[in-house]
């Protein structure tokens, strides 16, 4: 019976969405009912276990277990079978094609985050003195919507080398230059991959440092301006330090997004011409060369290169709490 | 995704606010100010706009002219390119997109609220650490859980069938990875509700599943609807997560990975391909376009998953 829902797709997903909340609820009825038969003095420290098992069951099977696996997977051979050390470490900083997919997430991790936070920080200040300011957001914003998938179809269309389909290099041709084959031209191919993310993450960008701009007190602004000061300097010496906080964050999650891209390289490229990433260096040995070692090896360093993130993530947590 | 951001009073109003001629900077930089906004917009726009052009251009001028060709006489527009795509499998993917997205939205959701709550409004020890740990998980890159994860759904065969390629993997793959941020985005909201309504209720011997019910869950309505809209478009855009555990079973295959597959296999037919993009994009676009406000609610109020 199993077997003949799973393969009704559309019966199985309706099932699920009618019955799980239902199973859901009556979880946590059944929980109640059971908490008042209970002795009084269990209910209270039992409660918030009960409430909180679902989660922490999914918590620990999809991401707490599978981390620390993943970190012992990567000591052991191919098939697993035997620990080999660091081996599959000493492979990854060995070869020519992973470091080079390490210089390009390098790449990455630096111009992402500036673009996206100059380009982002620029519009939230420019639309902040217009009448159109939320056409002009939702416009910058609506690629945010879709998928990366659909961004790198719409970018492949933009590169394409024939100058009479591909926008870019229309614009350069009647510009009197040559076609350009933005996505085989090395290392700038690496660029326009990049330049992809920042279509995509500006708008991200834009609308949380508009609210932090918008956040900033007019009296102050205006204070500052019947002092004498300029636009420039109102900017530099009072919006840039209040903002900071908010251009931390922005920040930080945009080296994340630049740590784990995988989605545009492996659309647009697939990691060809040497624009290869991590991520899709870790799906790669996987999946094309059935190396569970390696990739699990290639998956920790990625890790590692975010854990500095996760500990200044709970560092702000905390001091945010204590403000509370 | 990032934990512990912006100051709540800078959330305060995240639409537009009425400015004051303070804001307005000296009328000389004024000119200067529209056309560079206006040079944006339409850097932004056109990608999308060719893409969408060329969906509805037939083939013989769509793979040796400009989509800007489009705009002068002879007028041509199809609507074949979209009969072709979808008669050839990507309604099927349209459809299991849904079921994809659907099921793994509402579990997200509701083990979520229950975690939330908990969190918020119940003490117990090691309260503050278990947070701590969620908060640390939002950041978790989603490729270190792939090779035991995947190893976990071709063990683990209820009734003897594989769930690796399955509904049911992704559902729950998507599950597991939608709970920190769902749960964080979700305890911050909770714990904001004023604490007099859940004491007074408490008092007149309201159990904590009815405070839950009918206190907490009505009273955070804009939270759980930025939640569902993060969560749904998340699970609509992912490619890795159903590249990874739907593998081979390409009748299972939502439009994310039905759309890199035709941008190496159909090379260039830029017809099809661009058709295909736009149709795995029209749902995120009507939800953006008619739910804006609890999207950028919800990215500004407490981050973004990555």
């Amino acid at each position: 019976m199993f077997d003949a829902l799973l393969d009704n797709k559309l019966l199985a997903a309706i099932v699920v969405i009618v019955a799980v909340p239902l199973v859901l609820i009556g979880y946590i009825l059944l929980v109640e009912a059971v908490l008042r038969r209970a002795p009084r003095r269990w209910a209270p420290g039992l409660r918030p276990w009960l409430w909180l098992a679902p989660a922490l069951t999914f918590l620990g099977v999809f991401l707490v277990y599978p981390t620390i696996a993943t970190i012992i997977r990567s000591f052991q051979n191919r098939r697993g079978n035997d620990f080999v050390g660091l081996d599959n470490y000493a492979w990854f900083f060995s070869q020519n094609d992973t470091l080079i997919a390490l210089r390009n997430n390098v790449l990455w991790v630096i111009l992402l985050p500036l673009l996206v936070v100059g380009l982002g920080l620029l519009v939230a200040v420019l639309v902040d003195r217009v009448r159109y300011e939320s056409t002009v957001k939702s416009i910058i914003f609506l690629p945010l919507a879709i998928s990366f998938v659909a961004a790198a179809v719409i970018w492949r269309f933009m590169y394409e080398l024939d100058p009479n389909i591909g926008t870019m290099n229309a614009i350069v041709t009647a510009a009197g230059g040559d076609p350009v084959a933005w996505l085989i031209e090395q290392p700038w191919n690496n660029l326009f991959l990049i330049l992809v993310g920042v279509w995509l993450l500006t708008g991200f960008a834009m609308v949380i440092l508009s609210a932090g701009l918008k956040g900033i007190s007019a009296e102050l602004l205006e204070a500052a301006r019947v002092d004498g000061a300029n636009e420039l300097q109102v900017f530099r010496r009072i919006v840039l330090p209040l903002l900071a906080p908010t251009i931390a964050v922005v920040a930080t999650t945009v080296i994340i997004y630049a740590l784990k891209t995988f989605d545009v390289v492996y659309t647009m490229t697939n990691g060809n011409f040497d624009t290869n990433v991590i991520a899709n260096l870790m799906y790669q040995e996987l999946f094309v060369g059935g190396q569970p070692g390696r990739s699990a090896a290639i998956a920790v360093i990625l890790f590692l290169a975010i854990v500095p993130v996760m500990y200044v993530n709970i560092q702000r947590f905390r001091q945010q709490e204590a403000i509370r | 995704m990032t934990g512990a951001p912006i100051p709540a009073a800078q959330l305060a109003d995240t639409g537009t606010r009425t400015r004051t001629a303070a804001r307005r900077g000296p009328s000389l930089g004024r000119g200067v100010l529209h056309v560079s906004l206006i040079a944006l917009m339409v850097i932004w726009a056109i990608p999308t706009i060719a893409l969408l052009v060329a969906s509805f251009r037939p083939a013989s001028v769509s793979n040796t002219t400009g989509w800007w060709t489009a705009f002068t006489p002879p007028w041509q527009f199809t609507f074949e390119n979209y009969e072709y795509v979808l008669s050839r499998g990507l309604d099927q993917a349209f459809l299991n997109s849904f079921i994809i997205t659907v099921p793994a939205t509402v579990l997200v959701v509701m083990i979520a609220a229950f975690a939330a709550y908990a969190f918020a409004w119940m003490e117990f020890p090691g309260r503050n650490v278990l947070f701590v740990l969620v908060v640390g998980l939002l950041v978790v890159p989603l490729q270190i859980t792939l090779i035991p994860v995947l190893n976990f759904f071709r063990d683990f065969t209820p009734g003897g069938i594989e769930i690796n390629g399955t509904m049911l993997a992704v559902w729950l793959a998507h599950t597991g990875y939608g709970l920190p941020f769902a749960i964080y985005l979700l305890r911050n909201y909770f714990g904001s509700l004023p604490r007099e309504v859940f004491e007074s209720a408490a008092i007149d011997g309201a159990s904590p599943s009815t405070s839950f019910f009918r206190l907490a869950l009505p009273m955070s309505v804009p939270a759980l609807a930025s939640l569902i809209i993060f969560q749904f478009l998340w699970v609509w855009n992912d490619l890795l997560v159903a590249l990874v555990y739907l593998g081979g079973e390409s009748s299972n295959h939502p439009l994310s990975v039905v759309l890199a597959n035709l941008t190496t296999s159909f090379g260039g037919g830029w017809q099809y391909l661009t058709a295909a993009a736009f149709v795995s994009m029209i749902v995120p676009i009507i939800v953006f376009l008619s739910l804006q406000r609890y999207f950028v609610r919800g990215i500004t109020g407490g981050a973004v998953k990555g």
